[in-house]
C-alpha cells in the first residue's frame, strides 16, 4: 500500500481513537470510585457538545467574533456546565442508590442518558435535525502523496493527547488524585484515613463529565456536524474499549479506545465486502478479546468481573 | 306498551324533525391522511409535504363548490421503517380516513405497503423513489405520483459521462433506498459508458466516512456517486474536505436535493449534483400558482423538492372523494383509473401498478448556495466548471 495511503488511516484512526479513549477514561474513573457504570456518560457528551453549539451562537450575536476567543469560552461553558452535570448526576441518582443492586444503577443511568437525549431533541430548537457545528480551527493543509495532513486535525490531536497528559498528572501527583486512587482501591479504609469519600466521589464524575463535553466538542470540530444521536454510539463504543483495556483502568481505557478505532480502520479497509460491516467486525472482536480475557487486557490490580 | 309506542313515534317524529330542520349549508366532514417524516434528518422534506397536502386540503375546504369539508390526518414516521408501520396502521385501522398521501423515504413506504393492501386503504405516495413500492407487487391501493429512481440514475448516468467523466466510485447506504440507487446507477452508467471502480455500503447513520474515503482516494476515481440521503450526504462531503479530496465530484441523487444540504455545508455544497423527479416549481405547468397559493399561507417552512408532488397525490385523493363519495373501494377504484389528469405537476396517468407514468427529471447543481437547474447554471454554459472537468 502507497506510504501516503498508509499514513491517512493512521491519522484517521487516531482522530477516532481519542475520542473513544476520552469517553473510556470517563466510564473507567466511574468504574473505578464506585464500581458502577454509567450510562449516561455518552448523552454527557451530547448535552456538553450542543452547549458549547449554543454558546457559540450567544457570542456571535454578542458580536464576539474571534474564533480563539469563541473557542475558549465553548470550551469552558461546555466543560463546565457537563462537569457540574456530571456532579448532579451522582449526587441525586447514583450515591443515594449505593446500598441497591447494581443494576439499579445502571438501569438508572440509562434512563438519565434517555432523558437528556430526548430533551436535547425535543427541547434544542430543531433538535432533530444534525445541526452545523462552526469551523473555528485553521484548515491549512499540506499534501503528501496520498495524505492530506490537516492543521486542524493535528491540533484536536495534540489537544485530546494533553488533555489525557494532563489528567494523568493530576491523578499520579496530586493529592487529589492519590484520594481517587485510594477511594478506587479501598473505600472504608480510605474513610477512616479521612478522605471526604462523597467530595471525592462529585469531584471524579465532575473530572469524568467535563472530559465527556471536551469530547463532545472535539467531535463537532472534527465532523463539523453534531446531533442529539452522538453520545448513544460513542457511549456505546467508549464502554466497550473500557472494557476491554480492563474496566478501572485509565491506561486500558485509552489502549481500548485506540485498539477499537485501529479494529474499525481495519474492517473497513481489509473487509472484500461492503464496509457497512466494520463495526459488527469491530465489536466480533471485542467479544473475543473479552472471552479471552474477561477482566481486560490491562486489568485493575484489585480487579472484579462484570 | 301502548304509552311506549307513542313515545316512541314521537321521538322519531321529533328526530324527523330535527332532520329535515338542521342547517343545510353544513358540509360532511371527510377525512384524509397524510404521512411523512416530520423529525429527524429529513424533516425538511416531511414539513414541505405536509404543508402542501395540507394546503390542497385548505384551498377545497375554501371553494364552496366542494361537497365535503376535509380534515387531514398528518402522522410522522421519522423515516424509520418500525415507526412508518407503526402509524400507517394507526392510519389504516381508522375507518373515518378514506385515503392518504404517503411517505417521502422509500425505506418505510416500501415497508408499509403490505399494511395499506391489508387495510384496503388506497394511498398515493409522494415522494419515494424506490420502483419496488409500486412494481415490486401489485396491490390496487397503491399509488405514486413522482417518478422512481430508475429515470432519475438514467439522466444521472447520461448527464456525467457526456461531461467526459468515466471513473466513479460510489457510497450508498445499505436501505433499501441506497441499494435501489445503487443498482439502478450502475445499470445506468454500464449502458452509458462510464465504470464503477468500487462500491461503500455504509449505514444510514455513520458517522464516519474517513476509512472509505480514504480508500476511494486510492481508487482515484473522477466522481463520487453517493445514493443516499441529506444528512450522510452533508457528512461525507465535509470529510471529502478533511481528506483533500476537492478535485472529485459529488453526484448525488434525489435524496440531498434539500436546502438543509447547502445549510450544513456551506461554501463546500459548491458542484454538488443532483437530479430530481419533476421540475422546479416554477418551472412546472401549475408551479405559480402553487408557490403563491403556498406563500400565502405563511408556512414556517419551504414546500421542498418534493412539496409539490404531495400537494398533486393529495389533489388527486380529494377529486376521487368529490366524484365518488368517501368510500374507500370507489377512490381506490376511481385512482385506478387515473389517466391524463391535470396537475400541477403535469399530466398524471397511471399504469397497471398505479405508477405514474410521465416522468420528468430535472439535473440540478449547487451554485452560490443555491440549488440550480443544469441547464440554467453556469456550468452547463460553461462559465464555470465542476471539480477535474476538462
Amino acid at each position: 500500500m502507497d506510504l501516503g495511503l498508509l499514513a491517512q488511516y493512521v491519522m484517521n484512526g487516531l482522530m477516532l481513537g481519542m475520542m473513544y479513549a476520552l469517553v473510556a477514561v470517563g466510564f473507567t474513573l466511574f468504574f473505578g470510585v464506585l464500581d458502577i457504570i454509567k450510562f449516561s456518560h455518552g448523552d454527557v457528551l451530547t448535552v456538553g457538545a450542543f452547549t458549547a453549539l449554543a454558546t457559540f451562537i450567544a457570542l456571535s450575536a454578542l458580536g464576539i467574533e474571534s474564533s480563539v476567543v469563541q473557542l475558549l469560552v465553548m470550551l469552558l461553558a461546555a466543560i463546565g456546565a457537563m462537569a457540574f452535570l456530571g456532579a448532579v448526576i451522582a449526587r441525586a441518582f447514583v450515591l443515594p442508590l449505593r446500598s441497591a443492586p447494581p443494576l439499579n444503577t445502571l438501569l438508572i443511568t440509562l434512563m438519565i442518558g434517555t432523558v437528556l437525549r430526548e430533551m436535547v431533541r425535543l427541547f434544542y430548537p430543531d433538535g432533530a435535525n444534525p445541526k452545523p457545528f462552526p469551523r473555528l480551527l485553521p484548515a491549512d493543509s499540506v499534501n503528501l502523496g496520498g495524505f492530506n495532513l490537516r492543521l486542524d486535525n493535528v491540533i484536536l490531536l495534540v489537544a485530546g493527547a494533553l488533555v489525557i497528559v494532563c489528567l494523568q498528572l493530576v491523578l499520579n501527583k496530586t493529592k487529589l488524585g492519590l484520594a481517587i486512587r485510594a477511594v478506587a482501591q479501598d473505600e472504608e479504609t480510605t474513610k477512616i484515613m479521612g478522605v471526604n469519600f462523597n467530595r471525592i466521589v462529585l469531584v471524579t464524575f465532575a473530572i469524568g463529565s467535563g472530559l465527556a463535553a471536551f469530547a463532545g466538542v472535539m467531535n463537532g470540530l472534527y465532523y463539523n456536524e453534531i446531533n442529539f444521536g452522538i453520545g448513544l454510539y460513542l457511549g456505546v463504543v467508549g464502554f466497550s474499549a473500557a472494557i476491554i483495556g480492563g474496566l478501572g483502568n485509565i491506561y486500558g481505557a485509552i489502549l481500548g479506545g485506540f485498539l477499537f478505532a485501529a479494529l474499525q480502520t481495519i474492517g473497513a479497509v481489509s473487509l472484500p465486502f461492503a464496509s457497512a460491516y466494520k463495526d459488527v467486525f469491530a465489536f466480533a472482536v471485542v467479544i473475543a478479546i473479552m472471552a479471552w480475557r474477561p477482566t481486560g487486557l490491562i486489568p485493575e490490580k484489585t480487579s472484579e468481573r462484570v | 306498551m301502548k304509552k311506549l309506542d307513542i313515545l316512541a313515534a314521537v321521538a322519531v317524529g321529533l328526530l324527523a324533525l330535527s332532520a329535515s330542520h338542521g342547517p343545510t349549508t353544513a358540509k360532511d366532514k371527510v377525512k384524509v391522511g397524510f404521512i411523512g417524516s416530520l423529525t429527524g434528518g429529513t424533516s425538511a422534506n416531511g414539513l414541505g409535504g405536509r404543508n402542501s397536502a395540507d394546503l390542497a386540503v385548505r384551498l377545497r375546504n375554501a371553494d364552496s363548490k366542494a361537497k365535503y369539508e376535509y380534515e387531514m390526518v398528518a402522522l410522522d414516521d421519522e423515516c424509520k421503517p418500525n415507526i412508518g408501520v407503526q402509524v400507517a396502521t394507526k392510519l389504516a385501522a381508522d375507518r373515518e380516513i378514506i385515503a392518504a398521501a404517503t411517505h417521502y423515504c422509500s425505506a418505510v413506504a416500501i415497508a408499509t405497503v403490505d399494511t395499506y393492501h391489508k387495510f384496503r386503504l388506497p394511498v398515493v405516495v409522494w415522494g419515494a423513489v424506490l420502483p419496488d413500492i409500486t412494481y415490486r407487487n401489485k396491490y390496487p391501493e397503491v399509488h405514486r405520483v413522482n417518478g422512481t429512481m430508475i429515470n432519475q440514475n438514467e439522466l444521472n448516468a447520461s448527464l456525467l459521462t457526456k461531461l467526459g467523466y468515466k471513473r466513479f466510485a460510489v457510497i450508498h447506504d445499505t436501505t433499501d433506498y441506497g441499494k435501489g440507487h445503487f443498482k439502478y446507477f450502475g445499470e445506468a452508467l454500464s449502458k452509458a459508458g462510464g465504470t464503477i471502480l468500487g462500491s461503500f455500503g455504509v449505514t444510514s447513520d455513520q458517522q464516519d466516512f474517513t476509512a472509505e474515503l480514504t480508500q476511494i482516494k486510492s481508487l482515484n476515481p473522477e466522481v463520487i456517486y453517493f445514493g443516499g440521503l441529506t444528512p450522510i450526504g452533508v457528512r461525507i462531503r465535509a470529510q471529502m474536505d478533511r481528506l483533500g479530496l476537492n478535485n472529485i465530484v459529488l453526484d448525488g441523487t434525489s435524496g440531498i436535493k434539500s436546502d438543509a444540504y447547502i445549510q450544513g455545508l456551506g461554501k463546500l455544497a459548491e458542484g454538488s449534483l443532483s437530479f430530481l423527479e419533476g421540475a422546479p416549481a416554477e418551472r412546472l405547468p401549475g408551479g405559480k400558482f402553487f408557490l403563491e397559493k403556498y406563500n400565502a399561507q405563511n408556512y414556517p417552512n419551504p414546500p421542498e423538492a418534493y412539496g409539490a408532488f404531495a400537494f398533486a397525490a393529495m389533489n388527486l385523493i380529494l377529486d376521487a372523494i368529490e366524484a365518488h363519495g368517501p368510500d374507500r373501494k370507489k377512490v381506490q377504484e376511481a385512482l385506478n383509473k387515473t389517466s391524463k389528469a391535470n396537475s400541477i405537476v403535469g399530466e398524471i396517468t397511471f399504469d397497471d401498478h398505479g405508477q405514474n407514468t410521465v416522468p420528468i427529471i430535472t439535473a440540478y447543481v449547487v451554485q452560490d448556495g443555491q440549488w440550480v437547474v443544469w441547464e440554467d447554471s453556469e456550468y452547463a454554459q460553461g462559465k464555470r466548471k465542476l471539480p477535474g472537468q476538462k
